[in-house]
């Protein structure tokens, strides 16, 4: 049983799709993480599953019941799924362990009280019981808002950018205690965010989203390392792009060869490969033989140094160094592709848009 | 984290009992929305359906009697006090938010003082001391002899006068409130570009301040269509006169209807005017919003000239006759002629705190229930439907009444067709039914805004986050919602209770006989030129209403203190 199924749900704004005819399903316990820039429909998906909007066509299902769609209806508060705002939205007017114990109408009273003091317990808050939530801290509020979500136990937890109020040092902890709970209680999830950093630490699976459709759904490391098109590329981490041409099962770029992924091997189209700037490594010009690349630029980022470079095509690559090395900019030096996983191949950029194909397809 | 939570189940008997209970979409929160927007919409459709029967006879009967001087009184009427409460209003704001010179931050609360003073009672002590036999005349004659000249007291000029008085409160908060959140940035770049102070006031603040201006006028506009007491002491023909007097004196409904129609015509003409002076131009303005126009110091003549001008206003609007009415009602009290011991003041004081009481509770639930269904639903027909509910307020009570009455007229007769001798009896002229329907029509806006405005202080997230928690629509209310806006519904009480006490032409409209409440009281005893004996309830009504008012001040100094 899936904790929830997506079958072709859309969501029209007016004559703007804000989800288009979408598609996903999650298994009991996973984590899912909905990634996309502001506007690509990711909280309205949210708010689908919730129940808190009526999809204009197809269903949502939610530990196998239909919720929504074929004529069935379930409002939000008959859906069984937990949801967690930004703002946490806990209700100013009742102390930690009334807002825990809101959603636990159906238990008996001295069994809603253990179930709070449990729930309590488990995030270490149990002094705090009697306390208004305007005398906790951005963190604690956090905290509670997510017990009492999961207090009830729901099929699934929501959760739409949980921790983008919280202070930056406070984010790590609390994302990792979020996850920590999400793992003991079991509860499938799906965690909206718009940093793919975040996207990329804490889902079983990432899933990008763009004008309404999942571009691209799959656990973070090949969501990372080989996205689908320039967009998922580029949307989740810095990425430049080479031409490549395939020889037998060897890919050769400017930057040098490497070893073609082996559904690529045969493929006829003009092809490009994403580069990450950690995965091109820098010499420095031998003795006697000139350096294909030049330093055009370098950024100090603390721990690193990201120098721009030109390869002699003119295309710019970029590649992060440890801070220990420093070209000056205008350092001759040779450039090449250090991958140490197979590489994103994609159908070439500029050759598709030079074809007259919209380059919107990427 | 330390403690290890038990393995989840999966099939908890809370869950499956979630799970049994259907589904539904709240047609019944949208469809209550829909029935209170009917409510209150059938009075409005039933004058409005009268008008548009056309009845050729009956309007030749009346433009060949009294139509053409009711017309012509009640357009002198609203442009006298048009001027009257622009000058007042927008040039005192203007004077007190701009100026400083002796007194000038106390006047800035103070001018807001006659609101306090309905209309009514303001006619009648003006009345009671200009008249023939007032004072002022008295002691004229007794100077320069019997023959001394002195303008027609009761007369329409002094009728836009009083009236201006007491209705120019209105116009001064709105355009008061405009010009503190302007921004001074604009009138300083209208400054820097060359223009003189005044130039600059009247080509820059002036239209900013357009929207305000046409707002305060038209509130001003709807009241002085409603009023009939007051301009009937000034033997004032206006149509909204000619409703009561057709009704009251012949009971000629179908006359009183039709002229409601034009009372109403007259209502529709102002929004439109106002929605005109608004205007495609977008006031919405960017920086420093909120800290209002640099104040310039007066000096010399002209600091007590500008003192004198709001002393003299607020004496004659608010300090005179309350001290009047006060001298009156003391010295009933030392001849013990006073009619505090008569029963009736015990009586009709009950009648007008009960009737207030009723009608603003009633508000407070309808305006409740409205604004959390908007929540629950945010469909579009509940948005449509919820904003009908609000119509009354721009209806002139007149209309309202007289809708009340052909609305349960109609009633009577389906009743009696379905076989109900005598329809709904005498359950509205009877009873303090019509009353009570009226005042929810008329009042439910201010209610509903009351409360509305405490809604946008809870977040969706919340309301969200409790329905996800299993609560119903009804537990959402109940726990949350009426805990977090508990401020909007004392509110909307307060000041339901306290209009429904000073509201004066729906219950001489709709009262059933016998039934007086104080405000009808003070109005019978002025109009048998009883001053004296109608100082009583006359202050009574003045005190209840300086709540809202003293309530008012206080929030605007809190806010003016920054």
């Amino acid at each position: 049983m899936n904790a929830l199924e997506l079958d072709g749900v859309r969501k029209d704004y007016g004559s703007v799709p804000a989800v288009a005819a979408l598609d996903l399903r999650l298994d009991e316990g996973e984590v899912l993480a909905l990634v996309g820039p502001s506007g690509c429909g990711k909280s309205t998906l949210l708010r689908l599953i919730a129940g808190l909007e009526e999809p204009d066509a197809g269903t949502v299902q939610i530990g196998g019941r239909t919720v929504a769609g074929g004529g069935v209806w379930y409002p939000p508060e008959r859906r069984d799924v937990g949801i967690v705002f930004q703002d946490h939205a806990l209700f100013p007017h009742l102390t930690v362990a009334a807002n825990v114990a809101f959603g636990l109408t159906e238990l008996s009273g001295a069994e809603r009280k253990s179930r709070v003091t449990e729930a309590l317990a488990m995030i270490s808050m149990e002094r705090l019981a009697e306390r208004y939530p305007h005398e906790l801290s951005g963190g604690e509020q956090q905290r509670v808002a997510l017990t009492r979500a999961l207090a009830p136990r729901p099929e699934l937890l929501l959760l739409d950018e949980p921790f983008s109020n919280l202070d930056r040092h406070l984010r790590a902890q609390i994302r990792a205690d979020t996850m920590d709970l999400l793992r003991k209680t079991g509860t499938a999830a799906v965690f909206v965010t718009h940093d793919q950093a975040e996207a990329l630490a804490i889902g079983d699976r990432v899933a990008v989203m763009r004008a309404g459709r999942i571009e691209q759904l799959g656990a973070p490391e090949p969501v990372f390392h080989t996205p689908a098109n320039r967009f998922v590329a580029t949307f989740m981490g810095d990425a430049d792009f080479l031409p490549a041409e395939l020889t037998g099962d060897t890919l050769v770029t400017e930057a040098g060869s490497v070893r073609a992924p082996d559904d690529v091997v045969g493929r006829a189209d003009a092809l490009e490969v994403m580069v990450r700037p950690h995965e091109v490594v820098l010499r420095p010009a031998d003795n006697g033989t000139a350096g294909t690349a030049r330093v055009v630029d370098t950024e100090f980022q603390g721990g690193f140094i990201l120098h721009t470079i030109t390869l002699e095509s003119g295309r710019r690559l970029r590649s992060l160094q440890p801070h220990t090395t420093h070209y000056p900019i205008g350092t001759r030096l040779h450039a090449e592709l250090s991958y140490g996983h197979p590489p994103a191949v994609l159908p070439d950029h500029d050759a598709i848009a030079t074809n007259g194909h919209p380059a919107a397809r990427w | 984290m330390s403690t290890t939570a038990p393995a989840p189940p999966r099939a908890t008997p809370e869950r499956l009992a979630r799970a049994r209970r259907g589904t539904g979409r709240r047609f019944g929160w949208t469809l209550l929305v829909g029935a209170v927007a009917v409510f209150v919409v059938i009075p409005v459709a039933e004058v409005t359906a009268g008008v548009l029967t056309p009845t050729p006879d009956l309007w030749a009967r009346l433009w060949s009697t009294v139509l053409p001087g009711m017309l012509g009184d009640t357009l002198a009427l609203m442009f006298g006090v048009t001027v009257g409460t622009l000058v007042l209003g927008a040039g005192l704001a203007w004077l007190v938010t701009v100026h400083s010179f002796p007194g000038s931050r106390i006047f800035r609360w103070l001018l807001v003082l006659p609101l306090a003073m309905p209309a009514y009672v303001l006619g009648f002590v003006f009345l009671a001391i200009f008249d023939a036999p007032g004072p002022i005349q008295t002691g004229l004659r007794a100077m320069f002899g019997q023959d001394v000249w002195f303008p027609d007291v009761r007369s329409l000029p002094a009728a836009a006068l009083v009236l201006s008085l007491a209705l120019y409160p209105y116009v001064y908060l709105l355009v008061r409130s405009a010009l503190l959140e302007q921004a001074p940035a604009t009138f300083d770049a209208a400054r820097t570009l060359g223009a003189s102070r005044t130039r600059a006031a009247v080509r820059v603040v002036l239209p900013l301040a357009r929207p305000s201006l046409a707002a305060g006028l038209a509130l001003v506009l709807m009241e002085t269509l409603t009023d009939f007491a007051t301009v009937s002491y000034f033997n004032v023909q206006t149509v909204s006169v000619g409703v009561y007097q057709v009704w009251k004196g012949q009971f000629d409904r179908a006359a009183a209807t039709e002229l409601a129609g034009l009372v109403l015509l007259f209502a529709v003409a102002v929004i439109a005017v106002e929605r005109l002076l608004r205007g495609r131009a977008r006031y919405h303005q960017k920086g420093g919003r909120g800290r209002g126009l640099a104040t310039v110091r007066l000096t010399g003549a002209h600091r007590w000239l500008a003192t004198g001008t709001c002393v003299a206003v607020l004496a004659a609007a608010f300090g005179l006759p309350a001290a009047q009415l006060l001298w009156w009602a003391g010295g009933d009290l030392l001849t013990g002629a006073t009619n505090l011991l008569d029963p009736r003041y015990a009586g009709y004081l009950t009648n007008s705190l009960i009737v207030g009481a009723v009608a603003a509770a009633s508000c407070a639930v309808i305006g409740l229930l409205v604004a959390h269904s908007t929540r629950m639903t945010g469909g579009k027909i509940t948005t449509i439907a919820a904003h009908a509910t609000t119509v009354g307020y721009a209806i002139p009570g007149v209309v309202v009444a007289i809708g009340v009455l052909i609305a349960f007229a109609h009633l009577d007769t389906a009743l009696e067709a379905l076989g109900v001798p005598g329809g709904t009896g005498l359950l509205v002229t009877g009873s303090v039914i019509g009353i009570m329907y009226a005042y929810i029509v008329r009042f439910l806006a201010l209610s509903y805004h009351s409360i509305d405005a405490s809604f946008t202080k809870v977040s969706p997230a919340m309301t969200a986050s409790a329905l996800s928690l299993g609560a119903s629509p009804a537990r959402v209310l109940g726990r949350v919602h009426l805990p977090l806006v508990r401020t909007g519904v004392v509110t909307a009480l307060v000041l339901v209770t306290i209009d429904a006490l000073k509201e004066l032409p729906i219950v001489l409209l709709l009262r059933p006989f016998g039934f007086d409440t104080l405000s009808v009281w003070t109005y019978q005893l002025a109009s048998e030129n009883r001053w004296e004996s109608a100082a009583l309830p006359a202050l009574t009504i003045v005190a209840v209403a300086l709540v809202p008012v003293v309530l008012l001040i206080g929030k605007d100094r809190l806010e003016g203190a920054r």
